[in-house]
């Protein structure tokens, strides 16, 4: 076997860091776009330097957009809206996955008659598209009390999002030793025993799939938020387009491009802390070992 | 009236029956094997006395209590698993003590149980480690050391050594068998592989099909097989089976190979006069056939033929010969340093004494 074969050339190396250097600074242009403007006057912007970054830094659009900015008529920034995102993610991921474990636990360690049928149903429900739920849904919250509340969009993302953490539980726990599960009966732990500490402490990665998606899908969402969430009750996404789209005094894009930022910012944390488990979380049972 | 009872228990799944009526009684202090082939319903026998499967008809009852129907957890049973199984999740330690932990044993009992089961099995150094910490040996001791730990009345185990290399195989046999005359503990054990069954048992059932097809020690196992299945399946190489018609002459009763070779059997097989001039399968394991030097001196019904040798398999401890008898080709076993090549002509020693008769129709044992 020749050098070059084991040791690949410097000036060839060279070639693919630079172009792969070229690319991420290309793909990072956007976040620098909207970091640059969201540290500038509005002068600035207006001025036509939109590509360049701030001759006079300020923090001044971050404090507008988070306190005193109009949303809609009132001029409370987008805190409000940030707590009802986080109060209606939390919770909303947190059941979700919970009942997802659950029922994947069920539907492969203690299969039942017509198992696969209650899990095709399940499934199914990953393929109805948001739209087509919405009036029966509003309907369904109205007659719960829960219309124009974060209680009623918890409901609403749990149950839309119970079919996704259901497949994935699912297919992780099939591949789950049956044998431990049979062990443990035989040791004398019963259903929620052998869930709690045999189960649950072996689904770290998948755990993390399904909160990431969970949670990245829940914090995004616009539809439903907007649909069944008005005023003081909607998320930061519905608050975020009340910021931006609206129609009286002057666009301020630098405080725009502040709250767009911040309404990215939870995914963005939780992609980077949880991040690394996802990929392991998604290829686990797929190869054996 | 047994330790364990299995009394005419079946299973099926929908219509269908995978076991058919097994009645087995275990004697306290036994060492059963369960051996077979795949899907004869060993494993689900086990699950069955294990608890995770339910009985379809009939009882199985330990200590004359009746378990029908009562969680594996309160059948004072313990198993262990091809797989191990043990929980990836906990140290050593917390495997072998979750069972009495879910029981409402005490602390510093469950401390004292471990210690004890762990130097019992040498595994004290593991303790604190994860299974997936250990080689395949000492994943099986700890495995073990789980189902020590709780005194149970009946140790189940499923095919516990399938998963280890071939010497490790050898060496978890014998002790597993020590470990069964030290404590005296009664045992269902279940296998596919006849070896062990033979040396680790007291008792062997051979299933095939969903049926019991034999329970005996491992001598009338081997020697006495019930029928073609048993006579087959135990044993390696497997018995040679030459047909042969019978022929009775006065007291004397023969079996005619095809060619003419009469082979005379030795007095008090029942029932076998009655086959005379009939068809059956004359069943002789590999060393009751071989060289002249080796036959068995106590035997007195040792028949010599000529034949010729078409391969021979050195094993390192005995040579085993491939031949013609009868026009039938069959495994003869001569001693390791047996002068033998292909070709050769070789004068066999056939000791009728172990021969078995078989009914060529009902594949049963005569007499």
């Amino acid at each position: 076997m020749s050098v070059s074969a084991t040791r690949p050339n410097p000036v060839g190396r060279g070639i693919i860091y630079l172009l792969i250097l070229f690319f991420a600074l290309f793909y990072l242009l956007p976040l620098y776009v909207m970091l640059s403007n969201s540290l500038k006057p509005l002068s600035e912007i207006t001025g036509g330097g939109m590509m360049a970054l701030p001759q006079q830094w300020t923090i001044e659009p971050w404090l507008s957009a988070w306190s005193t900015a109009q949303i809609g008529v009132e001029p409370t920034g987008l805190k409000p809206y940030f707590i009802n995102s986080i109060a209606m993610a939390i919770p909303a991921v947190l059941l979700s996955t919970i009942f997802g474990a659950l029922n994947g636990y069920v539907l492969t360690k203690w299969r039942f008659k017509g198992d696969t049928i209650v899990f095709g149903l399940l499934l199914f429900s990953c393929f109805i598209p948001f739209q087509i739920v919405l009036i029966p849904m509003a309907r369904t919250l109205g007659i719960l009390g829960l219309a124009g509340s974060t209680g009623g969009l918890i409901l609403v993302h749990f149950v839309y999002g119970v079919g996704f953490t259901t497949l994935y539980f699912r297919n992780y726990y099939a591949a789950f030793p049956t044998e431990l599960v049979k062990a443990a009966q035989i040791d004398g732990a019963g259903f929620f025993q052998i869930f709690w500490r045999i189960l649950l402490p072996s689904s770290g990665p998948i755990i993390a799939v399904s909160f990431i998606w969970q949670f990245t899908n829940i914090w995004n969402d616009f539809l439903f938020g907007a649909s069944f969430a008005s005023g003081d009750g909607a998320p930061m996404t519905v608050a975020l387009n009340n910021l931006v789209s609206s129609s009286t005094g002057v666009k301020e894009y630098n405080v725009h491009f502040a709250g767009a930022i911040m309404a990215a910012l939870p995914t963005l944390i939780v992609y980077i802390v949880a991040g690394r488990y996802f990929v392991r979380g998604l290829m686990a049972g797929s190869v054996k070992g | 009236m047994g330790f364990l009872d299995i009394d005419n228990a079946t299973k099926s799944y929908g219509n269908v029956e995978v076991l058919h009526n097994v009645d087995i009684a275990v004697e306290e202090g036994e060492f059963l094997v369960l051996v077979g082939p795949s899907g004869c319903g060993k494993s689900t026998l086990l699950n069955m006395i294990a608890g995770l499967e339910d009985i379809t008809t009939g009882e199985i009852r330990i200590k004359d209590k009746v378990m029908n129907g009562v969680h594996p957890s309160q059948r004072n049973i313990a198993m262990v698993f091809q797989s191990y199984a043990l929980y990836p999740n906990m140290t050593v330690g917390q495997n072998i003590t979750f069972g009495l932990e879910m029981h409402g044993t005490p602390k510093a009992e469950r401390e004292e149980a471990m210690n004890r089961v762990a130097e019992m099995l040498q595994i004290t150094p593991l303790l604190k480690r994860k299974p997936g910490q250990l080689s395949g040996g000492q994943r099986q001791r700890v495995a073990m050391g789980r189902a020590l730990v709780r005194n149970p009345d009946v140790f189940l185990f499923d095919e516990p050594l399938s998963n280890l290399d071939a010497k490790l195989r050898v060496d978890m046999r014998t002790e597993i068998k020590k470990l069964h005359q030290n404590l005296g503990t009664t045992i269902v054990y279940v296998t596919h592989d006849q070896i062990e069954a033979m040396t680790l048992s007291t008792r062997i059932a051979v299933m095939n099909g969903g049926y019991v097809q034999q329970l005996g020690t491992p001598k009338e196992i081997y020697d006495r097989p019930a029928n073609l299945f048993v006579a087959t399946f135990m044993g390696s190489p497997s018995m040679n089976l030459i047909p042969a018609t019978v022929r009775v002459e006065g007291n004397a009763v023969y079996a005619e190979l095809k060619g003419g070779q009469r082979m005379p059997f030795p007095a008090g097989i029942d029932g076998l006069s009655a086959y005379d001039g009939k068809e059956i399968l004359l069943g002789l394991r590999p060393e009751a056939i071989t060289d002249p030097d080796g036959a068995d001196r106590h035997s007195t019904h040792v028949e010599t033929v000529e034949s010729v040798v078409t391969v021979t398999e050195p094993a390192g401890s005995d040579t085993f010969v491939s031949t013609e008898l009868g026009g039938t080709n069959i495994v003869a076993r001569m001693r390791a340093d047996a002068d033998v090549a292909p070709g050769q002509t070789v004068t066999f020693a056939v000791n009728m004494e172990k021969a078995v008769p078989f009914d060529t129709a009902t594949e049963k044992r005569i007499g």
